[in-house]
């Protein structure tokens, strides 16, 4: 068997409002548009992967979130309905995906002979979490692959920073051993955003993007820095730089999502590409990929 | 009017194992047991709702209340998801939700409701109505936890939540959804090993339970913050139910506690308290944070209120005055601030004289009810009957801070700028409040007041 690689892995943003602003037919709400410039830039990701081939999205969202562990879905069939608690006027989405479950086991297993503590979650009545479904949807809206959800274990709120990110960085190394001997080409999702402030108000419409803008100039200077280091290649920068990050950008990459990302693409010296960055309800987001199939044997 | 009341008021655990396996552990069967007294205790209570404040919820865009008449799911917690599934049917007083909302957006806050189907009624709420209200004898009202809100913030949404209480007449349980001390074990443990997570956090725990079974709830809400530092893992709501909790009970000091139980699930400190609002006869408070009124925060950063704000806050009129001090002057900072040089009362002998009293509010300067004219002068539709509960509401303000009450006002003046319009909505309001304390009143047609407001009153009380 041929040995499972990472084709690419990508910092895929899971706001509702890129979901609401396209108004898939999955969706309840209706919207005017907006955002354009990341929704165009999801676009710009999906082109760059359009020839790529691969078998499976692996997914680490921070909006499952775990006390007691890293949890995997360990169900083949998810359908339900997901509404957004807390912008359940915007995403009300009907979803029906299919869980690659051998996968998420082989992961899980690696993890846990690591050391970690991690569980599959096999109650049929678990409903997928909106980060996971809006951040495959947007990379693939045509859900013809199956995926691995993997919950964001909350090491940074009960130790720090620095735990959380050795304990993600673990997970990475053991996600990309496990989809190595899987055989499987596996696309990589770290959903999350930059810079996390949200502003408390919302427009009517929620869309008018007259009003849409970074929260603070601190926030902007820390998304343009995080992105720059993406886009120079410097990924142990990244990691170095998180603690501050996270606690002054009140940062996503709170949840270990990116450090995750980047460790199971061997903290990658390669560049990324930046296809999309803009705003929402005050957030930084970022659309990123590092195109890993283009670098050959490293 | 005015009847309405907190009768009972509870903390209990969010976790789902008192509902799903509490025959696995003594302590969860503690718990449950606990839970199906609090139960017992509200049946036999005269309660008609159950307001449920969880912390599961996290809001971003201010506060939301659930609305739909009748939420239905299967909920799965999130890390316990191999103790089962719950199937919840809900019963929502929407009535009270949709009027708290407003009450919310009058007092200054975002708030907004949700009545979506699906929507994902958070495990500490259905575990809390599966059972506390099994049967949904009683309907319930669940707002969110706002991850941003700052104790003003939580004060003011539970006053506004008060101000529907007392306006329906509700007989009102309230229930603070939350761990005490929330650090969970972060591996899998056997149901017999489960304990409390560490010394600290057991030690903490005890001290906050001795503190609410001698109903001391506003010493729990001023030590909140220090609480969370202590014993709380940093989510991303902090340990703010007791700051609703307290305002919710006016920050009393002097309610009876009872401590039902108190456990760890998986490490976490779970309690069932109930704080009953008799007075335990020990001394009250030492309310040493801002009582606010309205919250004025910086909610308006995107400079888009919606299209209809409960309220209009007036930009124009005159200059505002802080109030005169002097001897035997009465002033508070829960009432409006003058027009002029002049206090908000003087003591006389037996008799306190109020200034002119209208219905603007402290804080913020807003007008219940909406302004009579713009900043042009041109004339808006507004309510008569608002306008007259707030000034009722600052009198009454004004006299508490002078050691009085409302009952003993003795002499009113009334001033009306459109007498043919609001004499009967005034009345009304009138009959409602002052009427039933018998004062003598006299009412006057006028032409103006110096702020774009419909009615004001001259006041005089025993002291």
């Amino acid at each position: 068997m041929a040995k499972g690689s990472i084709v690419a892995g990508c910092l895929a943003p899971h706001p509702p409002h890129l979901v609401y602003a396209d108004n898939p037919e999955q969706n309840e709400p209706v919207s005017e548009g907006g955002w354009e410039q990341l929704r165009w830039g999801y676009e710009r990701l999906r082109d760059s992967l359009k020839d790529v081939e691969y078998d499976v999205i692996v997914v680490l969202s921070p909006h499952w979130q775990t006390y007691v562990g890293t949890h995997f879905i360990g169900v083949e069939k998810c359908a339900s309905k997901s509404v957004d608690p807390v912008f359940p006027n915007l995403f009300r989405f009907n979803y029906d995906l299919t869980i690659d479950v051998d996968l998420a086991r082989a992961i899980h297993d690696q993890a846990k002979s690591e050391g970690m503590s991690v569980k599959m979650m096999e109650n049929p009545d678990f409903r997928v979490d909106y980060g996971t479904i809006v951040s495959c949807h947007m990379v693939r809206p045509e859900w013809d692959k199956p995926i691995v959800s993997i919950s964001s274990n909350r090491g940074l709120s009960y130790y720090s920073v620095e735990v959380m990110q050795e304990m993600m960085l673990e997970l990475g190394r053991s996600t990309a051993k496990a989809i190595e001997e899987s055989g499987k080409k596996c696309l990589l999702l770290a959903s999350n955003s930059l810079s996390h402030r949200h502003f408390v108000t919302e427009t009517n419409p929620p869309e008018d993007m007259s009003k849409e803008h970074i929260t603070s100039h601190a926030m902007h200077l820390w998304d343009m820095r995080m992105i720059d280091l993406m886009r120079s290649g410097k990924s142990q920068q990244i990691i170095n730089e998180m603690p501050e990050f996270c606690e002054q950008a009140i940062a996503e990459s709170d949840g270990g999502a990116l450090t995750w990302l980047l460790s199971a693409m061997d903290i990658p010296s390669q560049p990324a590409t930046l296809h999309g960055y803009g705003t929402i309800i005050g957030t930084g987001n970022a659309i990123m990929e590092w195109p890993c199939h283009t670098w050959g044997e490293q | 009017m005015m009847s309405g009341e907190i009768v009972k008021s509870l903390i209990v655990p969010a976790h789902p194992h008192p509902v799903l396996c509490p025959e696995k552990n003594e302590g969860w069967q503690n718990i449950r047991d606990a839970y199906d007294e609090a139960r017992r205790q509200i049946e036999e209570s005269d309660a008609d709702l159950i307001i449920i404040y969880s912390t599961l919820w996290p809001s971003v865009i201010g506060h939301q209340i659930q609305a739909d008449p009748n939420p239905e799911w299967v909920m799965v917690d999130a890390d316990f998801h191999d103790l089962g599934s719950i199937h919840y049917s809900l019963r929502i007083d929407t009535d009270f939700a949709h009027a708290w909302n407003k009450a919310n957006i009058s007092r200054g806050l975002e708030s907004r409701t949700v009545a979506y189907d699906g929507f994902p009624v958070d495990v500490g709420s259905v575990v809390a109505l599966e059972l506390l209200n099994p049967d949904n004898r009683i309907p319930a009202v669940i707002c969110s936890t706002n991850v941003y809100s700052n104790r003003s913030e939580t004060t003011v949404l539970a006053k506004a939540c008060m101000d529907v209480v007392k306006s329906q007449g509700k007989k009102a349980v309230a229930v603070s959804v939350m761990s005490l001390s929330n650090r969970m074990f972060t591996e899998p443990i056997e149901p017999h090993e489960d304990r409390i997570h560490s010394l600290k956090d057991d030690e903490w725990n005890r001290k906050i339970l001795e503190f609410l079974s001698e109903g001391r709830l506003e010493d729990i809400g001023q030590l909140s913050r220090t609480i969370h530092n202590q014993i709380r893992v940093k989510k991303v709501v902090a340990f703010k139910p007791m700051w609703w909790l307290s305002a919710m009970n006016d920050n009393r000091n002097d309610l009876t506690g009872e401590v039902l139980a108190y456990e760890p699930i998986h490490g976490a400190g779970a309690a069932v308290v109930v704080l009953n609002p008799e007075s335990n006869g020990t001394g009250d408070k030492e309310y040493d944070e801002d009582d606010v009124e309205f919250y004025g925060g910086d909610r308006d950063v995107l400079d888009s209120k919606g299209d209809e704000p409960a309220i209009q806050v007036s930009n124009s009129g005159p200059a505002l005055y802080d109030p005169v001090e002097g001897k035997n002057a009465v002033n508070t900072n829960k009432a409006p601030k003058p027009v002029g040089a002049y206090p908000h009362a003087r003591r006389e002998g037996d008799l306190i004289y109020l200034s002119g009293v209208g219905p603007r509010q402290p804080g913020d300067n807003s007008i219940p009810g909406g302004p009579i004219k713009d900043k042009n002068g041109n004339p808006l539709d507004y309510d008569i009957k608002a306008q007259t509960r707030a000034v009722v509401e600052n009198i009454s303000r004004i006299l508490e801070e002078a050691g009085s009450s409302l009952d003993k006002v003795i002499d009113v003046t009334s001033f009306l700028v459109d007498m043919d319009r609001d004499f009967s909505g005034y009345n009304e309001v009138w009959a409602e409040t002052l009427g039933k304390i018998g004062p003598t009143r006299t009412t006057l047609a006028i032409r103006a007041l110096p702020t774009p407001i419909a009615v004001e009153m001259k006041v005089i009380a025993k002291a």
